[in-house]
């Protein structure tokens, strides 16, 4: 399984979802099988993306979020699952596809390719659900089965990107879209 | 006066309602206020720039957000105010301490402390200096100009806003 094929399984899941994807060739995939103007695509900020995610879960406690992470952007901002599972939101999943590589810039191998478990170091910061996927028909029933909580999910797959197109998008339009399907 | 519930109530009156921090010595006391009275959602995060994604997500659903901390923090959030906030048009307030000017005492806050006003000026950042009591009451102005255009403001808090406590620090 690569991160496209992960994508696809976790796209069919997404109905009143808000989604905040990590930046490159994540977002590029995502867009490209389901764009919805829910979908929040990061194109700068690496790190980020959990921390966006956490800040729009506890700003609509109604509305489950998916936040879609990479190895390389979580490794720069660890700090994050400490803050999250710490406040503990019970409407947010941490999804990490975890290629243990840096699969926009070139296929740099990540830490997580040698000693590093993501998956301890979310329990060690306080995540009480984590599950590790490994293979692509357990996706849907594995993040079906979660219920209300602040979750941690990784998904662990071979590197590789598809060929996408880039996002035609301006952030600003992404940032206005979004904004304007949340007062629906 | 007591400058730390003045500084309080006017990020109250301000309509902020998420407040992100990394602690700093010249704003324990207003940190401590925060957690006292409970009215405002306070949490305190790692870092700055983990702040700075916090409150681009919160504004994303319907929060006015703020993050304090140090003049030090600016450098750890500056690629996320550029290219989180200044590209997707997300307002967020910095209210900062100036560590670092004239009297600092730790030798490694001066270089931070000298270029803090010329980095801001960089960043293209409106500025808000916050020198004496009079001027907190400006924390309301620098709210409603971010969020009028969609742009982050930076709040500065200088020493001698705390004229009585100086010597804290």
């Amino acid at each position: 399984m690569k991160r496209f094929d992960a994508l696809i399984e976790i796209a069919k899941l997404l109905v009143n979802e808000l989604v905040v994807c990590n930046l490159g060739d994540p977002s590029r995939e995502l867009y490209s099988i389901k764009d919805r103007s829910e979908n929040f695509y990061m194109m700068g900020s690496m790190g980020l993306t959990s921390s966006i995610a956490f800040g729009l879960a506890i700003s609509q406690p109604k509305r489950r979020v998916f936040c879609i992470d990479g190895d390389g952007s979580i490794l720069m901002n660890l700090g994050s699952l400490s803050t999250i599972a710490n406040n503990n939101p019970m409407n947010l999943i941490v999804i990490v596809i975890d290629n243990s590589s840096y699969g926009s810039t070139g296929n740099q191998k990540t830490y997580t390719s040698k000693k590093t478990r993501l998956e301890i170091i979310a329990k060690g910061a306080g995540f009480e659900s984590v599950t590790v996927i490994d293979k692509e028909d357990e996706i849907i029933p594995k993040l079906k089965s979660l219920g209300l909580g602040c979750h941690f999910v990784l998904i662990k797959t071979m590197p590789g990107r598809a060929q996408v197109k880039n996002i035609p998008l301006d952030p600003e339009k992404i940032t206005i879209r979004f904004i304007k399907a949340l007062s629906k | 006066m007591n400058i730390d519930l003045e500084l309080y109530k006017s990020i109250k009156n301000s309509g902020i309602n998420l407040l992100l921090s990394v602690p700093c010595i010249m704003l324990k006391g207003l940190l401590e206020i925060i957690e006292v009275k409970k009215e405002i959602q306070h949490i305190p995060v790692t870092r700055e720039e983990e702040g700075v994604g916090i409150a681009a997500g919160a504004y994303l659903g319907g929060k006015v957000s703020a993050i304090l901390m140090q003049n030090s923090g600016l450098g750890n959030s500056i690629n996320a105010i550029k290219s989180l906030l200044d590209v997707y048009m997300i307002p967020v307030i910095f209210i900062m301490s100036h560590r670092g000017a004239a009297g600092e005492k730790i030798v490694a806050q001066i270089p931070m402390g000298q270029i803090t006003m010329d980095l801001l000026k960089c960043l293209t950042l409106e500025t808000y200096i916050l020198d004496s009591p009079e001027k907190i009451k400006n924390i309301e102005i620098a709210v409603n100009e971010a969020k009028k255009n969609k742009k982050p403001v930076a709040i500065i808090l200088k020493k001698t806003l705390w004229r009585e406590s100086n010597e804290k620090i």
